[in-house]
């Protein structure tokens, strides 16, 4: 019988700090099982080796901010049957949008001595934005378990399970106090898509909105419960404009409160 | 031997970030050298800007994915240094245990999964598990050792979220950080055995004059504090930094190239803490660096594996030492006063110096940042090592020169996207037309 052939994988970067693809090496206990599962067919992180495409499955980190890379995400999706982007700067911009709210020229002009020679896109934008995705990995990081159960799925032909409900239920999930009820402490929870597992407020500290929004987040309602805890206007345009300053639902609110 | 010869590497493998190598031959010259940076900038230093100081060490623990803890020890330290509050007792020694962890899963990565393949002739450390599965799953356990430290303090092993100004969210009990004990006891025979691995690799034969540059403190292996010294003489605060480094334009590079003030380039990382803090060593290290052949320092950048390896059996052993002596603080934090003023801070990421330098607003909102890794500072010293490793070895056909020389620049364990983040330079538009 003809042996099987495996999956090919690629792993692509874009800006970013590389914590993503990062998570899939701190893998430790399931790392080798993924190398078994599929041919790892270009991941410069890792390897020298690079084999060439098309590729059965890419996963793609880091937003799109200079010509060249609005040029290569296309060669990218040419070459993938899947393409899955995994992260905060992936699916919303990252941290880098926060230049999205700036006029570009005043920004570079600002702080750069030569601004002519600067080459960098306007805005720093999601994948998304240029080419189809077939799948979001939300989070600043991602989470590794929920990238090791998008990869199973997709070799096994399922749907992923990533929850898309917010950070509120993995905290009740924990056995957490509200932070926010029982300690005034402004936390993102109620708007934010699960992911991590709640961790900050099981730390004593509000959620900051690492995974983005969740699907139909009320953020003008949160932002009234937060101004009722005494937070500023200032305060709530930085709360919304963190890693994923620039998803759409976080964008939007941020911009009602700006002074 | 031709006379005209080049080599390249478009896309540099097995660093963090995007790099790529150039190297001119003519006529058995080398005629250039470029270590080429094209991660795009991401602008941390402008958007710092108007951010609050406690936003710091979330903010830019995003510039890199490996050693967070490094940008959120800096930024912390930076501001602690506004408000005039100097952590003490078991916060001072949940911040080392801290590094401790990042220093176990950052230089384990490094030694086994990134540069070790390098010597022995494999593209990666998966197909090296083919050959030696049991080696690659004793180095993924000892690597998971230092991730589950950064996850029990910092709630996650990339971007942690507990570091705050003036100590933590939360504190870990001492039942938490004793479930780690019987783990760590195991990993210290295998950073042993590591060492011993590490000793055993075929070295090429390359020394050169290097000015090694690090922490120094009164009585410990440096993590977050001490004077910034050299073995050329330079011993200063850390508020002096800019005073004595400053960063050059380069145009192949989207990094800065730091210098030493009419010196030049310099070194810091494994080599440089090594050769400067010999003495601050556990005997365990000390014993194990001796017999692994160095002395007490190391002038050979592709060594620096072996010092990686001995710095992972000190993490080992200084975060069994905390452990020990563990009592859970009454308070996870110490009490701030808000004002404003500049403040500075330098501590070890696992591949060398990494300054912060804030300026505050009195309401605490920064009002600019400067940020300089470690990379930035090795940049020069990269390039210096390809143009006489080169040199040197002049002879060797293409692809093996080609690979050593990606191998001189592994030595550095470079971090290409923390070296781009802070950038404030003239980029040259074609850079990014590849």
């Amino acid at each position: 019988m003809a042996k099987k052939r495996k999956p090919k994988l690629a792993v692509w970067k874009f800006s970013s700090c590389d914590g993503c693809q990062l998570s899939l090496l701190d893998c430790e206990d399931e790392l080798l099982a993924v190398a078994g599962a599929v041919d790892i067919a270009n991941f410069p992180e890792a390897s020298r080796a690079v084999a060439k495409g098309p590729y059965d499955i890419s996963l793609v980190e880091g937003s799109i901010t200079t010509p060249h890379e609005a040029e290569r995400i296309h060669q990218v999706r040419r070459q993938s049957k899947l393409l899955i982007t995994i992260g905060a700067c992936a699916t919303a911009g990252g941290i880098q949008a926060l230049k999205n709210f700036k006029d570009v020229k005043d920004f570079i002009s600002a702080v750069y001595a030569s601004p002519e020679y600067i080459e960098t896109l306007a805005k720093s934008t999601p994948i998304a934005d240029h080419v189809f995705v077939d799948f979001e990995l939300r989070g600043c990081p991602i989470n590794k378990y929920q990238l090791v159960e998008v990869l199973n799925a997709f070799l096994n032909g399922r749907k992923p399970n990533t929850p898309a409900y917010s950070v509120c239920m993995e905290c009740k999930r924990r056995g957490n106090i509200c932070v926010m009820v029982a300690h005034g402490t402004a936390c993102l929870g109620p708007v934010v898509h699960a992911g991590c597992g709640a961790i900050c407020p099981s730390y004593n500290r509000g959620c900051y909105g690492c995974f983005g929004p969740k699907e139909t987040p009320n953020t003008s309602s949160l932002a009234e419960w937060w101004k009722q805890l005494g937070v500023s206007e200032e305060d709530i345009v930085r709360g919304f404009r963190g890693f994923n300053a620039y998803a759409d639902a976080f964008r939007k609110e941020s911009e009602l409160h700006e002074v | 031997m031709k006379s005209n010869r080049s080599i390249k590497v478009d896309y540099l493998a097995r660093v963090e970030g995007e790099g790529s190598l150039t190297v001119k031959m003519k006529g058995g010259e080398v005629t250039d050298v470029k270590f080429k940076i094209f991660e795009p900038p991401r602008f941390f230093e402008a958007f710092l800007r108007g951010r609050k100081f406690s936003e710091a060490p979330d903010i830019t623990s995003r510039i890199c994915g490996i050693c967070p803890i490094a940008y959120q020890m800096s930024s912390v330290h930076a501001m602690e240094s506004i408000f005039g509050v100097k952590l003490d007792g078991q916060l001072r020694e949940l911040r080392r245990l801290f590094y401790c962890g990042e220093w176990i899963e950052s230089h384990v990565l490094h030694v086994y999964m990134l540069h070790a393949p390098d010597f022995l002739g494999y593209q990666d450390a998966i197909q090296l598990a083919k050959d030696y599965p049991e080696v690659v799953q004793k180095a993924l356990r000892l690597k998971k050792i230092g991730n589950d430290i950064v996850t029990l303090i910092g709630g996650r092993e990339i971007h942690p979220i507990n570091v705050k100004v003036g100590g933590f969210y939360k504190a870990p009990t001492k039942k938490e950080l004793t479930s780690l004990l019987n783990n760590l006891e195991w990993a210290k025979d295998v950073a042993l055995e590591t060492v011993k691995f590490t000793a055993t690799l075929p070295f090429p034969e390359f020394e050169q004059d290097y000015e090694f540059v690090s922490l120094r403190h009164p009585d410990e292996y440096p993590f977050n504090e001490g004077r910034l010294v050299s073995n050329k003489g330079l011993d200063i605060p850390v508020r002096e930094y800019e005073n004595h480094f400053v960063e050059e334009h380069v145009e192949h590079s989207n990094a800065l190239h730091s210098v030493l003030k009419n010196r030049g380039n310099y070194f810091v990382g494994p080599l440089a803490r090594f050769a400067l803090n010999f003495d601050r060593l556990t005997p365990l290290c000390q014993q194990a660096a001796r017999e692994a052949g160095l002395g007490e320092s190391c002038y050979n950048p592709f060594k620096g594996i072996i010092i990686r390896s001995i710095e992972t059996l000190y993490a080992i052993e200084e975060a069994i030492r905390i452990i020990n002596k563990y009592e859970m603080p009454d308070s996870p934090s110490v009490p701030l006063e808000i004002k404003a003023g500049t403040g500075h801070g330098c501590t070890e990421a696992p591949r060398g110096i990494l300054y912060h330098r804030y300026t505050l607003d009195e309401k605490g909102n920064i009002l600019n940042a400067k940020i300089v890794p470690p990379t930035s500072q090795n940049q020069k010293t990269i390039e210096n090592d390809l143009r006489e490793y080169v040199k040197r070895n002049i002879n060797l056909p293409n692809d093996k020169l080609t690979w050593q020389c990606e191998q001189t620049i592994r030595n550095y364990d470079p971090c290409i996207s923390c070296a781009t983040h802070f950038l404030k330079l003239n980029i040259v538009q074609d850079e990014f037309v590849e």
